[in-house]
C-alpha cells in the first residue's frame, strides 16, 4: 500500500487537519506500515460474515419527547474562545459582494 | 498516622466507621503524599486539595451523624478524562488545556454520591491514545516502583498514583487495553467492566464502539468498592445496560471450586518472556490449588484483533474528534483568516503527532472508495473474534491469559 502526496493532502483537507508538506515522507511512511498491518485481514474470507458495529445486541431505548433540560447557555458558552452577545464567532464565511 | 496509604479500602472504613482517624487526616496526609512524591511521578495534571478538604469534612459531619455512604470519605482520583463541573478537564491534551468543565460525567457523580473525596485529575495519554503516557500534554508519567521507566498507558497516571499510594483507587478507562496494560506495568488490579456496565456519559469519548470506563486499584476487593460504586444504568447514556449490578464486594468472596479456566493456546505460544511465563504459570497453579479446572481454549481470529482495532479506533476517533474546531470550546489558533484556517490551523496546533496520525488514519478508512475494504471488513472481522469468544464461553468460566507480552519497559 503506497500513499502519493495527493492522498495525504486530501486525507488532510478532510480530516481538517493542516500539515506541514516537511513531515510527509516521515508521515506517509507511519500510516503506510498502518495499512500494512491492517491489509492482514484481507487473509480471511468473510463474504457471508454479518458486520458487528456494535459490542451490545441491544435497541435503542426511546424516551419520551419532552424537554429535561434548562436554558444554560451561559454556562455552557464559558468555554468559548470568542463569543458576542450569546453567539460563538467564526471568521467571515459569506462576502459582502456576493 | 504516616501510612494511611497502605490500607485497603475496607480497613479504611473501618477505620472511618470506628472514629480511629478521621477522612481529614485521611485526605490531608494523601494531600501531603502527593506533595512530596508526585513531582518525581508525575501523576496528577490537577490536584484538587480545597475540594478534597472541604468534602473530606461533609464526610467526618455524615459520620458522626451516623449517615456515613458506602465509600464516605474515601479519597479516590479521577483519570483526566471525565469531566469534572467547574474542574480543569484536559484529556492530556493542548486542545482542552484551557476547558473547565460545565458538568460532571455520570462517573463523577457516582462516586460523589457514595461520599468519596476526589483528589485530583490524573495524567493520561492524549485522548487516551497510547500505551507509555508519553503523548500526554502534560508531561510524561513516571513508573513509581523504577524511575524513568513507563507505568503504561493510557491511563498511566491513575496507575502511577495508586501504585504509588497517592490514591485509595483511581477511575481509568480502556479501549483497547488502556486500564489493563497500566495494571500490568504497575502491578495492580485494572478492570476494563462489561461494556455498558459503567455509564459513559462525561466520559471524553475516543471510540465509542470500544471505550468502557473503569478502576485501577491495590486489589481485587479494592476494585469491588470502586466498581460497585461507579456502575449502573443510566438514562443519559443511550449504551448503558439496564441491567442490576451485583454486589461485587460480596460476591468476591465467593467460592470458585469448580469453575473452569481457559487457556488461549493462542496467548500461550506467542514467545513470552520467562518471567512472564513464570508468573502466569503460578497464578494458573493458584487457581488449581482453590478447586479451579484448567483447559485449553481455541480463539482462532485473535492474531486480527490489531489490525481489526488499527481501523476501529482511528476510524470512530477521526468522527469523534471533530468536535474540536476552536469554535465552541477548547483551543483556537491566533488570526485565522478564513474558516478553514480556523480549523485547520487549530486541529494542526491542538492535537500532539499520534492523536493527528490517528484522526489521519481514520479519515482514510472511512473515506469514499475505501470504506467496504477497511471499516466495514473491519466490523465483519470483528465478529469472528467475538464469536470465537462465545465459543470458548461454552466451556468455560474466565480465560485467563497474561496482560501484556512483557514488563515495563523505559
Amino acid at each position: 500500500m503506497t500513499l502519493k502526496n495527493k492522498d495525504l493532502e486530501q486525507i488532510a483537507y478532510l480530516a481538517r487537519i493542516n500539515i506541514n508538506k516537511k513531515s510527509f515522507p516521515s508521515l506517509k511512511k507511519e500510516l503506510e506500515s498502518i495499512l500494512e498491518l491492517v491489509a492482514k485481514m484481507d487473509s480471511v474470507n468473510t463474504e457471508s460474515v454479518v458486520p458487528m458495529s456494535h459490542p451490545l445486541d441491544i435497541s435503542q431505548p426511546l424516551r419520551k419527547d419532552e424537554v429535561t433540560e434548562k436554558d444554560d447557555r451561559k454556562n455552557l458558552q464559558k468555554n468559548a474562545p470568542l463569543k458576542k452577545a450569546g453567539l460563538f464567532m467564526v471568521p467571515k464565511v459569506i462576502d459582502e459582494d456576493a | 498516622m504516616e501510612e494511611f496509604y497502605k490500607l485497603s479500602i475496607k480497613e479504611k472504613l473501618k477505620g472511618l466507621t470506628e472514629s480511629t482517624f478521621s477522612s481529614l487526616e485521611l485526605t490531608e496526609s494523601y494531600l501531603q503524599r502527593i506533595k512530596k512524591v508526585d513531582k518525581k511521578i508525575n501523576s496528577f495534571i490537577t490536584v484538587l486539595e480545597d475540594k478534597a478538604i472541604e468534602s473530606a469534612r461533609e464526610s467526618d459531619k455524615r459520620y458522626k451523624e451516623g449517615s456515613a455512604l458506602p465509600l464516605d470519605g474515601i479519597p479516590i482520583a479521577h483519570k483526566d478524562i471525565f469531566c469534572t463541573e467547574g474542574v480543569l478537564t484536559t484529556c492530556g491534551s493542548k486542545m482542552l488545556s484551557n476547558f473547565v468543565s460545565p458538568y460532571s460525567s455520570t462517573v463523577v457523580e457516582n462516586f460523589s454520591a457514595n461520599g468519596s473525596v476526589v483528589l485530583g485529575k490524573t495524567n493520561m495519554d492524549e485522548f487516551a491514545m497510547g500505551s507509555s503516557n508519553e503523548t500526554s500534554y502534560f508531561g510524561a508519567v513516571n513508573n513509581p516502583w523504577r524511575g524513568n521507566y513507563v507505568p503504561g498507558g493510557s491511563s498511566g497516571g491513575s496507575a502511577a498514583c495508586v501504585s504509588a499510594g497517592l490514591a485509595a483507587g483511581a477511575t481509568a478507562t480502556d479501549t483497547g487495553g488502556s486500564i489493563r496494560q497500566p495494571a500490568a506495568l504497575c502491578g495492580l488490579t485494572g478492570i476494563k467492566p462489561t461494556y455498558g456496565r459503567v455509564s459513559r456519559y462525561g466520559m471524553i469519548a475516543f471510540a465509542s464502539s470500544l471505550d468502557q470506563g473503569g478502576v485501577l486499584t491495590k486489589s481485587a476487593e479494592d476494585a469491588a468498592y470502586m466498581l460497585k460504586a461507579m456502575s449502573g444504568h443510566d438514562p443519559k447514556d443511550s449504551t448503558s445496560l439496564n441491567v442490576d449490578v451485583p454486589d461485587f464486594v460480596e460476591e468476591i468472596t465467593e467460592d470458585i471450586k469448580g469453575l473452569k479456566i481457559g487457556l488461549p493456546k493462542q496467548f500461550f505460544s506467542m514467545d513470552l518472556p520467562d518471567y512472564v511465563e513464570k508468573s502466569i504459570n503460578e497464578s494458573i497453579k493458584t487457581f488449581e490449588k482453590l478447586g479451579v479446572q484448567v483447559e485449553d481454549v481455541d480463539l482462532p481470529h485473535i492474531d486480527l484483533s490489531l489490525p481489526i482495532y488499527y481501523v476501529i479506533a482511528p476510524a470512530e476517533c477521526s468522527a469523534n474528534l471533530s468536535r474540536y474546531d476552536g469554535v465552541k470550546f477548547g483551543y483556537r489558533c491566533e488570526d485565522p483568516k478564513d474558516l478553514d484556517d480556523l480549523y485547520m490551523r487549530t486541529r494542526e496546533e491542538g492535537f500532539g503527532a499520534e492523536v493527528k496520525r490517528r484522526i489521519l488514519i481514520g479519515t482514510y478508512a472511512l473515506s469514499a472508495g475505501y470504506y467496504d475494504a477497511y471499516y466495514l471488513k473491519a466490523q465483519k472481522c470483528r465478529r469472528l473474534v467475538a464469536d470465537d469468544f462465545s465459543n470458548a464461553f461454552k466451556s468455560v468460566d474466565f480465560i485467563l491469559s497474561p496482560t501484556a507480552p512483557d514488563t515495563a519497559f523505559p
